[in-house]
């Protein structure tokens, strides 16, 4: 019997850009099988003969492994199969879209060749494209999960009370839960990641109303319930304290972005559909919702996350402690030109400029006889993007001959010529 | 009609030829005579819409054989035709629940469940047709057109289109379709009803009894590029079926050259319509051809020549999978109509009823669904 292909090529090609090289991948050691997940996926053209073993359990249960497994039966041509693992998603969602889409396609090839992905004539083609793009992101995050010998940058010290950290990764539509693992000198364990929707625009907010997503370190601020909420917002939000200092003093502007939850029409919404917000399915959110604690859990948004062996983290890590402690020693040194080393140039805080807060320093010094200064709770964050600066945050406790002050004190290191320097400085 | 509507327009209604043939069988085996005239004065009763009457006569033939198949099989129909579809869908599902091999009564069922939009239930009842009958043709066209709108429905949860709203306008044509096409579909001749087995419980065979299935519509499923591949086409967990073997037809010579006339003739319809030639188009029907939904003639002309040459841009129509059968001066010619227009693009399954008018033969019934 005559088989005609045509509509396998093209789900092909959309594994095809699902299984493009990733990241995990090129930095897995070549000694190391890849993981399940990776070999069980359809990729004709290096791994046919190997056996779809069971994907394994994951902490998280969005429909990621299905959607693979329906894709791994349209690629092999068992599409009753296919269409039988869809409507067993679509039961557990019945209005999850992309599988609504994948039914048509499925039951359309029974009456008819199929020409593409969301084959109905005059389909929406934004609409199916968006369909497509969920589609691809979620089976290439499927495939390329976080190993965890590989630490996201960002995360280089959590405090101790900081339970959960949220990492988003804009490029792949990922949000990354990560525990603060105190028994492991607080190193950042995996937990889950979950698919996200991002803003019309993409990452890198800049201005009111430009329909992008912000990229830098956060926390959230808030739990709003879904009582108090429009239907828009889904199960819940948790706004997050963008525009941040660091935003502000670049002119950076803006409100209202939250992570938050989706409409009771649609399952998902797409990868690209939201005013800047960070959208989770409801499911994901209360999965995630669980973990967040209010003005605490860290929430870094990057353009596409970088990711650390444990050793490049911990030499990270070392030696941001090791600037922090220096310039906490140069402090209670009292010697003030040692520590306005510690001190950008371009230091800024607030209406304070270097020079403003050098002078004041300066001033400030000449009557201590002794300075005592505490750095605990510390926390230390990568700031996603090109330039090389760190949130660090810590409640701090000073001491001197005439004047105790505890605060909780937020700063910007930036590392400029190899040197790591304070470029900006505020309480938190 | 299906160029103007949702592919799922006018499901077959499929009379219950073979099952009647098996039945009388059974008539000639075991009952009077003076009986056996009564199913045909049913149907005949059904012909003209005399349901009242006919639901009369098939409850009095009943009466005395509450479990025949046949006889319920037409109160089934006649409640359909009088849109009493709780009852219909009643006497169909204990039918099949009463003789699970018939096809007939699933079909049924399922362009029922079609009509009141339960999509799932009709492929439901379909695929259980087509799982006792792997070559039951009517079915899988039906099952085709379930599909195509159940894809249509998913599309328009995945897009959030607005739904299409076909279904409503033409349970009518539906009925009408059922009584213009019943009659000639259910011509068979009672001799092949001898070869069935009389047995206590009607015959399990029955798909023997009835006519040759035509092979290419038959697979229709199977068969169509880039629809499921046989291995494909039936979940794993069932064991693939087998097509039925089609008899070969007998092709006596003195059709050839009629099928070859009629084959033009169709040829010449589907160019004129494509062309938007509405004199080339109109001139393929009959004087007496029978406009469907009981519109008059004027006025079926006259929404044609809207559909066909008020239309803007290009018009193509596909003939395909033709398969005729000669009667003397009157010919049944069955295809798959592949129409496309602007955003429109519908496949249907079209039975024309022609007759012979001197050298030409001319369409004097159209169905499509």
């Amino acid at each position: 019997m005559k088989v005609d292909r045509r509509l396998f090529p093209i789900i092909g090609l959309l594994l095809c850009l699902a299984a493009t090289p990733h990241l995990y991948r090129r930095l897995q050691p070549e000694t190391q099988p890849v993981d399940t997940a990776v070999s069980a996926a359809p990729m004709p053209e290096n791994s046919p003969a190997l056996p779809a073993e069971p994907p394994p359990i994951l902490s998280d249960a969005g429909p990621e492994a299905q959607l693979v497994g329906i894709f791994n039966a349209i690629e092999a041509n068992r599409l009753n199969q296919a269409l039988e693992l869809t409507e067993n998603l679509l039961r557990q969602y019945p209005n999850y879209r992309l599988a609504n889409l994948i039914k048509g396609d499925l039951l359309l090839a029974r009456t008819r060749p199929i020409a593409a992905f969301g084959a109905l004539a005059n389909a929406p083609a934004d609409k199916v494209a968006d369909l497509r793009a969920e589609a691809i992101v979620r089976l290439k995050a499927y495939r390329e999960r976080p190993e965890d010998r590989f630490i996201p940058r960002y995360l280089l010290q959590m405090q101790p009370d900081q339970r959960f950290a949220v990492v988003v990764d804009m490029q792949r539509s990922r949000l990354y839960l990560y525990a603060n693992d105190r028994d492991n000198g607080g190193r950042p364990r995996f937990v889950a990641d979950y698919y996200v929707t991002q803003g019309k625009l993409g990452a890198d907010k800049y201005a009111e109303g430009d329909k992008k997503t912000p990229i830098g370190v956060y926390h959230v601020t808030a739990n709003l319930p879904r009582q108090k909420l429009a239907d828009l917002y889904g199960n819940g939000a948790f706004p997050i304290n963008y525009p941040n200092e660091w935003d502000r003093q670049r002119g950076r502007r803006g409100s209202g972005i939250w992570l938050h939850g989706t409409p009771s029409n649609t399952f998902a919404r797409p990868p690209r559909a939201s005013d800047g917000c960070v959208v989770l399915t409801n499911q994901d959110l209360d999965a995630v919702a669980k973990n967040l604690q209010v003005g605490l859990t860290p929430v870094i948004i990057s353009p596409s996350v970088e990711w650390l062996s444990l050793d490049d983290w911990a030499r990270e890590r070392d030696e941001l402690n090791a600037a922090i402690d220096a310039w906490r020693h140069d402090w209670e040194s009292r010697d003030t030109e040692r520590y306005l080393k510690h001190y950008s140039p371009r230091f800024k805080s607030g209406s304070q400029d270097f020079a403003a807060f050098a002078a004041q320093k300066r001033q400030v010094m000449a009557a201590k006889e002794w300075i005592k200064v505490a750095t605990d709770n510390l926390s230390v964050f990568r700031n996603p993007g090109p330039d090389e600066v760190v949130v660090v945050t810590f409640d701090q406790d000073y001491r001197s001959n005439n004047l105790n002050n505890r605060m909780k004190k937020r700063q910007y290191w930036q590392r400029e010529n190899g040197q790591w320097q304070i470029i900006y400085e505020g309480s938190a | 009609m299906a160029i103007t509507t949702s592919p799922l327009a006018q499901p077959r209604f499929w009379q219950f030829k073979s099952l009647r043939a098996a039945a009388f069988g059974l008539i000639v085996s075991f009952a009077a005579p003076a009986l056996a005239d009564n199913l045909p004065e049913v149907q005949r009763l059904i012909k003209q819409g005399q349901y009242a009457q006919a639901l009369e006569k098939v409850d009095a033939w009943l009466a005395s054989r509450p479990k025949d198949a046949q006889g319920r099989f037409l109160k089934g129909v006649i409640y359909t035709e009088m849109n009493k579809p709780t009852e219909a869908i009643g006497m169909f599902t204990r039918l099949s629940e009463d003789y699970p091999e018939l096809p007939e009564p699933y079909n049924n069922l399922a362009v029922l469940y079609a009509q009141q939009q339960q999509y799932d239930k009709a492929r439901t009842a379909l695929e259980m047709a087509i799982r006792t009958h792997p070559s039951y043709a009517v079915a899988y066209e039906n099952l085709g057109d379930v599909y195509a709108k159940l894809a249509s429905q998913a599309y328009d949860k995945a897009l959030q289109l607005d739904g299409s709203n076909a279904g409503t306008q033409n349970k009518l044509s539906l009925i009408r379709d059922l009584i213009s096409t019943s009659g000639k579909v259910n011509a068979k001749p009672a001799a092949d009803a001898a070869t069935t087995t009389a047995t206590a419980t009607p015959p399990v065979k029955v798909a023997d009894a009835r006519p040759t299935p035509v092979a290419p519509t038959a697979n229709i499923v199977s068969t169509t590029p880039g629809a499921a591949a046989p291995e494909t086409s039936v979940a794993p967990t069932t064991p693939p079926v087998k097509p039925v073997e089609p008899k070969p037809e007998p092709a006596p010579a003195v059709s050839n050259a009629a099928n070859e006339a009629i084959s033009r003739a169709i040829d010449a319809w589907a160019d004129a319509w494509q062309k938007k030639n509405m004199k080339g188009y109109l001139a393929a029907y009959a004087p007496d051809f029978r406009p469907p939904n009981g519109a008059s003639r004027k006025d079926w002309e006259a929404d044609r020549t809207k559909r066909i040459s008020g239309k803007s841009g290009k018009i193509s129509v596909v003939i395909e999978d033709l398969q005729i059968t000669v009667d003397g001066d009157s010919a049944t010619a069955k295809f798959r109509q592949h129409y496309k227009a602007g955003s429109l693009n519908t496949s249907a399954t079209k039975t024309m009823t022609l007759v012979r008018a001197g050298s030409r033969w001319l369409i004097k019934e159209e169905n499509a669904r």
